[in-house]
């Protein structure tokens, strides 16, 4: 079992009567990189807060490296924050930004500025040390405000949203280079975003929150291949949902029963219903297939009208209208050979395609 | 001809549309007028004025360096513009020291409603200057509000002498007056700070009290400075505080100035100790812009 490194046990924070955090409950594993993921508004950033002792909870308790911290100040925690907007000082340079929490640190000075020199050379700034905080592009102010916390060699590292103000590229550029650095000093990262792409490609774990509850806490393969609430199915990527009823369950395939699926076979150790009861059927549209010639009806198919589509560069998203749904289903297809401009054509018939292990059951429905 | 005028007042828009500047200047011209005319030539005037010379009810206008020469021998002119410069920069280290909390107050832990704050800082704007010099003096009488209630009380059994006629008087009301003018310029620099800021430096291991030190203030200073010279420039001339409540030992240059106009009619001298006077303001200023660097560097 690894080493638990933030606990945190019944968290409630209250604003007035808004609820911001209800009942947190979990742990955060050491050297691990978490992410809380949500729409804005969740809750995500309180609980980071909270993390950070900005806001003291309501009730309930934070522990970190097996002490109680919650109601200590942020100045005697062992974590620290790289704030949304970066918070530089402005009066001073970079590597004053970046020396300003080792005051108190007995290092003397020729091992202070070779300390702030081997920051600047992790995060790809050399030399940059007399610059002024207004002559910094965002992606190098994101950078000072990480070495400014890592150089205190925290237990625990909270972002807020750090990668929020970058643009696509960048982001996407200093989205590797966080990871990579991660690894390299082995700090645990408590992560916030809204961005449920970035909690996937960084994270190791995500929780995702919705209106101050934490839904589900998971490795971002499982949260995506096997999300366990809808709400998460729908928060993370596309998904399109049926309304089924079970009608059987043997030899860990469920058979069900959709208005506008027909028949479906679903494998799954447990069904998530009682036989005879409603479930959510949940398809990603990248697991659907379409087919354009045998437009056959049999077991996870159906046939289906052609509506509009999009063309993205690496793939292009269909939307199939069937009998009985308003919403058209939402298939996504590769472009593998040039831009599948010959299928296009809206109103012609086409049939839907899935595989059973490919769709998951929800017990929640709406 | 007609196509001619047209391509000049052209060619003039054109020109006043490309350059920034003649659209500051065109911008700045009445108030660079009033300026010129009300300010520069007035000073012109004082400066000549101060090297003439006054022989009873006469302007003797031949060069002469006597008046200068006045301030330096006769040390009484001297002694009470030193005096007005101690008074002045006390009454600006307590006003801006008053003012800060005040200031940081209302940045900081007001949430709703700050213009009404703001508002009722001003109050003491809304009578004239004159009428809270006098109340000041009914306060601190002989027979005023303290003495009477401390006698009523029996606290004492005769009326306090030192709190009117005195310097220490004079700080008491400047600073009262001056306060509004202090608190708002360091309120704006404090509403500026972005908050996370403040904790960021909490994060980084810093109390409250050295966040304060190392982040708060830095940041704020551009305001105590604009504070200190709008409390301190204007009160080394003051005249009518002094005169009021000052008595003999409170008298500051502006009554020296404002004398040698009146009664003692000697303008050469009046003008030389003007003179004398804008030059120590600024060299005051000078210093206080000094150090203020000296502290931003240490800071950082």
């Amino acid at each position: 079992m690894s080493e638990v490194i933030i606990s945190i046990k019944n968290v409630v924070k209250d604003f007035g009567s808004v609820r911001a955090v209800n009942n947190a409950n979990f742990d955060v594993v050491k050297g691990e990189f978490f992410s809380l993921l949500g729409p804005s508004g969740c809750g995500k950033t309180t609980l980071l807060r909270i993390l950070a002792g900005f806001e003291v909870p309501t009730t309930g308790t934070i522990e970190i490296d097996g002490q109680d911290v919650t109601l200590n100040p942020p100045n005697h925690r062992p974590v620290n924050m790289v704030f949304q907007n970066y918070a530089i000082f402005p009066h001073l340079n970079v590597a004053s930004n970046i020396a300003f929490g080792m005051r108190k640190s007995e290092l003397s000075k020729v091992d202070l500025q070779e300390k702030i020199d081997q920051m600047l050379e992790l995060i790809k700034l050399p030399g940059y040390g007399d610059r002024k905080a207004d002559e910094l592009s965002g992606g190098q102010r994101q950078r000072v405000a990480l070495a400014r916390a890592l150089i205190k060699q925290p237990k625990v590292l909270l972002l807020d949203e750090p990668l929020g103000a970058l643009d696509k590229k960048l982001r996407e550029q200093m989205q590797i280079e966080l990871r990579q650095l991660q690894q390299h000093v082995g700090i645990t990262f408590v992560f916030v975003t809204h961005d449920q792409e970035e909690a996937l490609t960084l994270s190791d774990r995500i929780a995702v929150m919705s209106q101050g509850d934490v839904m589900e806490i998971s490795s971002p393969a499982d949260l995506y291949e096997n999300p366990q609430s809808r709400f998460v199915a729908d928060f993370i990527g596309t998904m399109n949902f049926f309304r089924c009823t079970l009608k059987d369950f043997s030899d860990g395939v469920a058979v069900g029963e959709s208005k506008e699926l027909g028949s479906v076979r679903i494998q799954c150790s447990e069904p998530v219903c009682a036989v005879n009861q409603d479930f959510t059927l949940a398809i990603r549209p990248e697991k659907l297939a379409l087919e354009f010639d045998s437009v056959e009806d049999s077991v996870n198919s159906v046939k289906g009208t052609m509506g509009p589509s999009a063309y993205l560069g690496d793939r292009s998203h269909f939307y199939i209208y069937l009998q009985g749904r308003e919403d058209p289903v939402s298939v996504a297809l590769q472009n593998l050979s040039g831009s599948l401009e010959h299928v296009r054509d809206t109103d012609r018939e086409v049939c839907l395609t899935w595989s059973d292990d490919n769709c998951v059951m929800l017990a929640d429905y709406e | 001809m007609i196509s001619a005028d047209r391509t000049l007042v052209d060619k003039i828009r054109l020109q006043f549309r490309r350059s920034e500047s003649i659209r500051g200047y065109t911008l700045l011209s009445p108030t660079l007028l009033i300026v010129l005319l009300g300010l520069l030539f007035p000073l012109i005037i004082l400066f000549t004025l101060s090297f003439w010379k006054q022989e009873y009810v006469d302007l003797i206008q031949t060069f002469t360096l006597k008046n200068y020469g006045d301030f330096f021998e006769k040390k009484i002119y001297y002694l009470i513009l030193y005096r007005s410069i101690r008074i002045s920069a006390f009454v600006m280290f307590v006003t801006v020291l008053l003012a800060y909390p005040l200031a940081y107050f209302i940045a900081f832990h007001v949430q709703k409603n700050k213009m009404i704050w703001i508002i009722l800082v001003t109050i003491p704007f809304w009578t004239s200057y004159l009428l809270r010099v006098f109340s000041w003096k009914v306060i601190l009488g002989y027979n005023g509000v303290i003495n009477s209630s401390l006698l009523s009380l029996g606290l004492i059994s005769e009326p306090l002498e030192f709190l009117l006629y005195n310097p220490f008087a004079v700080v008491i009301t400047l600073a009262h007056a001056w306060a509004a003018v202090a608190i708002l310029p360091i309120y704006v620099s404090l509403e500026k700070i972005d908050r996370s800021l403040i904790e960021a430096s909490r994060d980084l291991g810093e109390s409250a009290v050295a966040t304060f030190i190392r982040v708060t203030l830095p940041l704020s200073l551009p305001g105590v400075i604009a504070a200190c010279l709008l409390v301190f420039i204007p009160t080394v001339g003051d005249y009518v505080t002094p005169a009021l409540v000052g008595g003999t030992r409170g008298i500051m240059i502006g009554n020296i100035i404002q004398s040698m106009f009146g009664k003692a009619l000697n303008w050469p001298l009046g003008a030389a100790l003007s003179i004398i006077s804008m030059l120590t303001v600024t060299a005051a200023v000078c210093l206080l812009l000094g150090a203020t660097q000296l502290f931003k560097k240490k800071v950082s």
